[in-house]
Protein backbone atom coordinates (compact mmCIF):
# COMPACT_ATOMS: atom_id res chain seq x y z
CA UNK A 1 0.00 0.00 0.00
CA UNK A 2 2.80 2.38 0.99
CA UNK A 3 4.75 1.49 -2.16
CA UNK A 4 1.63 2.18 -4.23
CA UNK A 5 1.12 5.59 -2.55
CA UNK A 6 4.78 6.50 -3.04
CA UNK A 7 4.51 5.45 -6.66
CA UNK A 8 1.47 7.66 -7.13
CA UNK A 9 3.28 10.60 -5.46
CA UNK A 10 6.25 10.12 -7.78
CA UNK A 11 3.96 10.16 -10.82
CA UNK A 12 2.18 13.29 -9.56
CA UNK A 13 5.52 15.04 -8.91
CA UNK A 14 6.76 14.11 -12.36
CA UNK A 15 3.63 15.38 -14.07
CA UNK A 16 3.78 18.61 -12.01
CA UNK A 17 7.46 19.07 -12.97
CA UNK A 18 6.52 18.33 -16.56
CA UNK A 19 3.74 20.95 -16.32
CA UNK A 20 6.14 23.51 -14.84
CA UNK A 21 8.74 22.79 -17.51
CA UNK A 22 6.11 23.28 -20.19
CA UNK A 23 5.12 26.63 -18.64
CA UNK A 24 8.74 27.74 -18.45
CA UNK A 25 9.29 26.73 -22.07
CA UNK A 26 6.18 28.62 -23.16
CA UNK A 27 7.36 31.68 -21.22
CA UNK A 28 10.82 31.55 -22.81
CA UNK A 29 9.34 31.16 -26.31
CA UNK A 30 6.90 34.02 -25.76
CA UNK A 31 9.64 36.31 -24.44
CA UNK A 32 12.01 35.47 -27.31
CA UNK A 33 9.26 36.24 -29.81
CA UNK A 34 8.84 39.74 -28.36
CA UNK A 35 12.50 40.49 -29.09
CA UNK A 36 12.40 38.81 -32.50
CA UNK A 37 9.35 40.87 -33.52
CA UNK A 38 11.04 44.10 -32.43
CA UNK A 39 8.41 44.81 -29.78
CA UNK A 40 11.08 44.85 -27.06
CA UNK A 41 14.77 45.67 -27.32
CA UNK A 42 17.80 45.03 -25.10
CA UNK A 43 16.84 47.85 -22.71
CA UNK A 44 14.14 45.51 -21.34
CA UNK A 45 16.91 43.10 -20.38
CA UNK A 46 18.63 45.96 -18.52
CA UNK A 47 15.45 46.39 -16.49
CA UNK A 48 15.38 42.68 -15.67
CA UNK A 49 18.99 42.83 -14.51
CA UNK A 50 18.07 45.65 -12.13
CA UNK A 51 15.44 43.46 -10.44
CA UNK A 52 16.62 41.66 -7.30
CA UNK A 53 15.43 40.30 -3.96
CA UNK A 54 15.35 43.80 -2.48
CA UNK A 55 12.98 44.91 -5.26
CA UNK A 56 11.41 41.78 -6.79
CA UNK A 57 8.65 43.71 -8.58
CA UNK A 58 10.90 46.35 -10.12
CA UNK A 59 10.11 45.49 -13.75
CA UNK A 60 6.35 45.37 -13.17
CA UNK A 61 6.50 48.69 -11.27
CA UNK A 62 8.43 50.43 -14.03
CA UNK A 63 6.27 49.00 -16.81
CA UNK A 64 3.09 49.95 -14.92
CA UNK A 65 4.43 53.51 -14.66
CA UNK A 66 5.02 53.43 -18.41
CA UNK A 67 1.44 52.31 -19.06
CA UNK A 68 -0.06 55.05 -16.85
CA UNK A 69 2.18 57.85 -18.11
CA UNK A 70 1.80 56.86 -21.76
CA UNK A 71 -1.99 56.74 -21.58
CA UNK A 72 -1.99 60.26 -20.17
CA UNK A 73 0.46 61.49 -22.81
CA UNK A 74 -1.58 59.94 -25.62
CA UNK A 75 -4.74 61.62 -24.30
CA UNK A 76 -2.88 64.94 -24.07
CA UNK A 77 -1.64 64.52 -27.64
CA UNK A 78 -5.15 63.78 -28.95
CA UNK A 79 -6.40 66.93 -27.25
CA UNK A 80 -3.44 69.06 -28.42
CA UNK A 81 -3.88 68.03 -32.06
CA UNK A 82 -7.63 68.74 -31.93
CA UNK A 83 -7.01 72.42 -31.10
CA UNK A 84 -7.77 75.05 -33.72
CA UNK A 85 -4.25 76.46 -33.35
CA UNK A 86 -2.00 73.51 -32.65
CA UNK A 87 0.86 74.29 -30.27
CA UNK A 88 3.56 72.18 -31.93
CA UNK A 89 6.07 72.98 -29.22
CA UNK A 90 3.73 71.44 -26.67
CA UNK A 91 3.02 68.45 -28.93
CA UNK A 92 6.76 67.94 -29.46
CA UNK A 93 7.41 68.07 -25.70
CA UNK A 94 4.83 65.33 -25.11
CA UNK A 95 6.21 63.13 -27.88
CA UNK A 96 9.73 63.71 -26.61
CA UNK A 97 8.69 62.51 -23.16
CA UNK A 98 6.98 59.46 -24.61
CA UNK A 99 10.07 58.68 -26.64
CA UNK A 100 12.23 58.90 -23.52
CA UNK A 101 10.06 56.65 -21.40
CA UNK A 102 9.47 54.07 -24.14
CA UNK A 103 13.20 53.83 -24.79
CA UNK A 104 13.82 53.43 -21.04
CA UNK A 105 11.72 50.26 -20.90
CA UNK A 106 12.74 48.90 -24.28
CA UNK A 107 9.45 49.48 -26.11
CA UNK A 108 11.24 49.72 -29.45
CA UNK A 109 8.28 50.15 -31.82
CA UNK A 110 6.73 52.89 -29.69
CA UNK A 111 10.09 54.69 -29.54
CA UNK A 112 10.55 54.46 -33.31
CA UNK A 113 7.04 55.77 -33.95
CA UNK A 114 7.84 58.76 -31.71
CA UNK A 115 10.91 59.59 -33.81
CA UNK A 116 8.77 59.77 -36.97
CA UNK A 117 6.15 61.85 -35.12
CA UNK A 118 8.74 64.45 -34.09
CA UNK A 119 9.74 64.94 -37.71
CA UNK A 120 6.15 65.80 -38.63
CA UNK A 121 5.99 68.14 -35.61
CA UNK A 122 8.98 70.04 -36.91
CA UNK A 123 7.30 70.35 -40.29
CA UNK A 124 4.10 71.48 -38.53
CA UNK A 125 2.30 68.83 -40.59
CA UNK A 126 -1.01 68.14 -38.83
CA UNK A 127 -2.21 65.23 -41.01
CA UNK A 128 1.21 63.62 -40.61
CA UNK A 129 1.06 64.12 -36.85
CA UNK A 130 -2.42 62.61 -36.66
CA UNK A 131 -1.31 59.55 -38.63
CA UNK A 132 1.68 59.17 -36.33
CA UNK A 133 -0.50 59.48 -33.26
CA UNK A 134 -2.67 56.62 -34.54
CA UNK A 135 0.44 54.55 -35.19
CA UNK A 136 1.82 55.23 -31.70
CA UNK A 137 -1.52 54.31 -30.13
CA UNK A 138 -1.49 51.00 -32.00
CA UNK A 139 2.07 50.22 -31.04
CA UNK A 140 1.40 51.16 -27.43
CA UNK A 141 -1.67 48.91 -27.22
CA UNK A 142 0.34 46.09 -28.77
CA UNK A 143 3.26 46.35 -26.34
CA UNK A 144 0.86 46.75 -23.41
CA UNK A 145 -1.05 43.62 -24.37
CA UNK A 146 2.14 41.62 -24.95
CA UNK A 147 3.72 42.68 -21.65
CA UNK A 148 0.53 41.95 -19.71
CA UNK A 149 0.53 38.43 -21.19
CA UNK A 150 4.23 38.06 -20.38
CA UNK A 151 3.64 39.02 -16.75
CA UNK A 152 0.72 36.54 -16.53
CA UNK A 153 2.93 33.74 -17.84
CA UNK A 154 5.62 34.68 -15.32
CA UNK A 155 3.06 34.65 -12.50
CA UNK A 156 1.91 31.18 -13.57
CA UNK A 157 5.47 29.88 -13.45
CA UNK A 158 6.06 31.36 -10.00
CA UNK A 159 2.70 30.04 -8.72
CA UNK A 160 3.70 26.58 -9.91
CA UNK A 161 6.86 26.78 -7.82
CA UNK A 162 9.24 27.75 -10.61
CA UNK A 163 11.53 30.72 -11.03
CA UNK A 164 11.91 33.21 -13.85
CA UNK A 165 15.31 32.86 -15.48
CA UNK A 166 16.99 36.12 -16.50
CA UNK A 167 17.48 36.25 -20.24
CA UNK A 168 21.07 37.29 -20.99
CA UNK A 169 20.69 37.67 -24.71
CA UNK A 170 17.51 37.43 -26.72
CA UNK A 171 17.59 34.46 -29.04
CA UNK A 172 16.87 35.99 -32.43
CA UNK B 1 5.94 70.31 -6.75
CA UNK B 2 7.62 67.05 -5.75
CA UNK B 3 10.42 67.49 -3.26
CA UNK B 4 13.77 65.97 -4.09
CA UNK B 5 14.15 62.45 -2.79
CA UNK B 6 17.19 60.90 -1.21
CA UNK B 7 18.35 57.33 -1.13
CA UNK B 8 21.45 55.94 0.51
CA UNK B 9 22.80 52.56 -0.43
CA UNK B 10 25.48 50.85 1.59
CA UNK B 11 27.74 49.65 -1.17
CA UNK B 12 29.56 47.15 1.04
CA UNK B 13 29.75 44.05 -1.07
CA UNK B 14 31.62 41.10 0.43
CA UNK B 15 31.91 39.56 -2.99
CA UNK B 16 33.47 42.66 -4.56
CA UNK B 17 36.96 41.87 -5.76
CA UNK B 18 38.11 45.47 -5.43
CA UNK B 19 36.38 46.35 -2.14
CA UNK B 20 39.71 47.51 -0.72
CA UNK B 21 40.15 49.90 -3.63
CA UNK B 22 36.53 51.08 -3.70
CA UNK B 23 35.91 54.79 -3.17
CA UNK B 24 34.33 55.63 0.17
CA UNK B 25 31.36 57.60 -1.07
CA UNK B 26 29.62 58.51 -4.30
CA UNK B 27 26.84 61.07 -4.42
CA UNK B 28 24.67 61.33 -7.51
CA UNK B 29 21.87 63.73 -8.42
CA UNK B 30 19.36 62.49 -11.03
CA UNK B 31 17.51 65.39 -12.65
CA UNK B 32 14.61 64.38 -14.92
CA UNK B 33 10.94 65.36 -15.12
CA UNK B 34 9.95 61.79 -16.02
CA UNK B 35 9.30 59.66 -12.91
CA UNK B 36 9.97 56.45 -14.83
CA UNK B 37 13.38 57.64 -16.01
CA UNK B 38 14.28 58.83 -12.50
CA UNK B 39 13.29 55.43 -11.06
CA UNK B 40 15.36 53.50 -13.61
CA UNK B 41 18.45 55.71 -13.39
CA UNK B 42 18.28 55.72 -9.59
CA UNK B 43 18.16 51.90 -9.61
CA UNK B 44 21.06 51.59 -12.05
CA UNK B 45 23.26 53.81 -9.87
CA UNK B 46 22.26 52.05 -6.63
CA UNK B 47 23.10 48.60 -8.01
CA UNK B 48 26.53 49.53 -9.28
CA UNK B 49 28.58 48.94 -6.11
CA UNK B 50 31.19 51.48 -7.19
CA UNK B 51 31.51 52.97 -3.70
CA UNK B 52 31.15 51.83 -0.09
CA UNK B 53 28.29 54.29 0.25
CA UNK B 54 26.19 55.51 -2.65
CA UNK B 55 23.92 58.47 -2.01
CA UNK B 56 21.32 59.29 -4.65
CA UNK B 57 19.01 62.28 -4.79
CA UNK B 58 16.49 63.12 -7.46
CA UNK B 59 15.01 66.37 -8.75
CA UNK B 60 12.17 66.85 -11.21
CA UNK B 61 13.56 69.89 -13.04
CA UNK B 62 16.51 72.24 -13.30
CA UNK B 63 15.18 74.66 -10.69
CA UNK B 64 14.93 71.91 -8.07
CA UNK B 65 18.51 70.95 -8.87
CA UNK B 66 19.60 74.56 -8.36
CA UNK B 67 17.64 74.83 -5.10
CA UNK B 68 19.41 71.73 -3.77
CA UNK B 69 22.78 73.36 -4.40
CA UNK B 70 21.64 76.68 -2.93
CA UNK B 71 20.65 74.81 0.24
CA UNK B 72 24.18 73.45 0.54
CA UNK B 73 24.05 70.05 -1.18
CA UNK B 74 26.86 68.93 -3.45
CA UNK B 75 27.30 65.91 -5.66
CA UNK B 76 30.03 63.97 -7.40
CA UNK B 77 27.91 63.37 -10.50
CA UNK B 78 24.81 65.17 -11.77
CA UNK B 79 22.78 63.32 -14.43
CA UNK B 80 20.91 66.16 -16.14
CA UNK B 81 18.02 65.67 -18.55
CA UNK B 82 17.85 68.26 -21.31
CA UNK B 83 14.15 68.96 -21.83
CA UNK B 84 12.31 69.73 -18.61
CA UNK B 85 9.56 72.18 -17.66
CA UNK B 86 10.17 75.21 -15.39
CA UNK B 87 13.94 75.13 -16.01
CA UNK B 88 15.54 72.92 -18.65
CA UNK B 89 18.88 71.17 -18.46
CA UNK B 90 20.76 73.71 -20.55
CA UNK B 91 19.68 76.62 -18.35
CA UNK B 92 20.27 74.66 -15.14
CA UNK B 93 23.77 73.67 -16.24
CA UNK B 94 24.66 77.29 -17.07
CA UNK B 95 23.36 78.43 -13.67
CA UNK B 96 25.21 75.70 -11.78
CA UNK B 97 28.51 76.53 -13.48
CA UNK B 98 27.93 80.24 -12.85
CA UNK B 99 27.47 79.36 -9.17
CA UNK B 100 30.86 77.69 -9.20
CA UNK B 101 29.62 74.09 -9.11
CA UNK B 102 32.47 71.89 -10.28
CA UNK B 103 30.70 68.53 -10.11
CA UNK B 104 30.73 66.25 -13.13
CA UNK B 105 27.57 67.27 -15.00
CA UNK B 106 26.48 64.69 -17.55
CA UNK B 107 23.73 65.57 -19.98
CA UNK B 108 21.26 62.76 -20.62
CA UNK B 109 18.96 63.19 -23.56
CA UNK B 110 16.96 61.39 -26.20
CA UNK B 111 16.96 64.53 -28.34
CA UNK B 112 17.91 64.13 -31.99
CA UNK B 113 18.67 67.74 -32.90
CA UNK B 114 22.43 68.25 -33.03
CA UNK B 115 22.12 71.99 -32.41
CA UNK B 116 20.21 71.38 -29.17
CA UNK B 117 22.83 68.92 -27.96
CA UNK B 118 25.66 71.30 -28.85
CA UNK B 119 24.01 74.14 -26.91
CA UNK B 120 23.53 71.76 -23.98
CA UNK B 121 27.18 70.73 -24.06
CA UNK B 122 28.37 74.33 -24.36
CA UNK B 123 26.36 75.23 -21.26
CA UNK B 124 29.04 73.43 -19.26
CA UNK B 125 28.56 69.68 -19.51
CA UNK B 126 31.42 67.29 -19.00
CA UNK B 127 29.72 64.79 -21.31
CA UNK B 128 26.44 64.25 -23.08
CA UNK B 129 25.01 60.73 -23.20
CA UNK B 130 22.04 59.30 -25.03
CA UNK B 131 19.08 57.93 -23.14
CA UNK B 132 18.60 55.32 -21.92
CA UNK B 133 21.55 55.12 -19.55
CA UNK B 134 23.07 51.73 -18.87
CA UNK B 135 25.18 50.35 -16.04
CA UNK B 136 28.25 50.37 -18.30
CA UNK B 137 27.83 54.05 -19.17
CA UNK B 138 27.58 55.04 -15.50
CA UNK B 139 30.52 52.82 -14.50
CA UNK B 140 32.56 54.60 -17.14
CA UNK B 141 31.60 57.98 -15.60
CA UNK B 142 32.81 56.85 -12.18
CA UNK B 143 36.08 55.65 -13.74
CA UNK B 144 36.53 59.08 -15.32
CA UNK B 145 35.81 60.65 -11.93
CA UNK B 146 38.52 58.49 -10.35
CA UNK B 147 41.05 59.35 -13.06
CA UNK B 148 40.43 63.08 -12.64
CA UNK B 149 40.81 63.01 -8.82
Amino acid sequence: MRASLEGEKQQTDQSMDGGLMQMQRRLAEYRNALFKEGILDSQYLQLQELQDESNPDFVVEVVSLFFTDSEKLLNDLSRDLAQQNVDFKRVDAHVHQLKGSSSSIGAEKVKNACIVFRNFCQEKNIPGCLRCLQQIKQEFLLVKSKLETLFKLEQQVVAAGGSIPTVQQPIL
Amino acid sequence: MASPSTRIDDGHDMDSVNSGLMREKLSVLVVDNDALVRKVHEKIVSKLKVAKQVQIQTATNGKEALDLHLSGSSFDIILMDMQMPIMDGTEATKELRAMGVESMIVGVTSADARADKEAFTEAGLDQCLAKPLTADKIKSLVETLEKNK
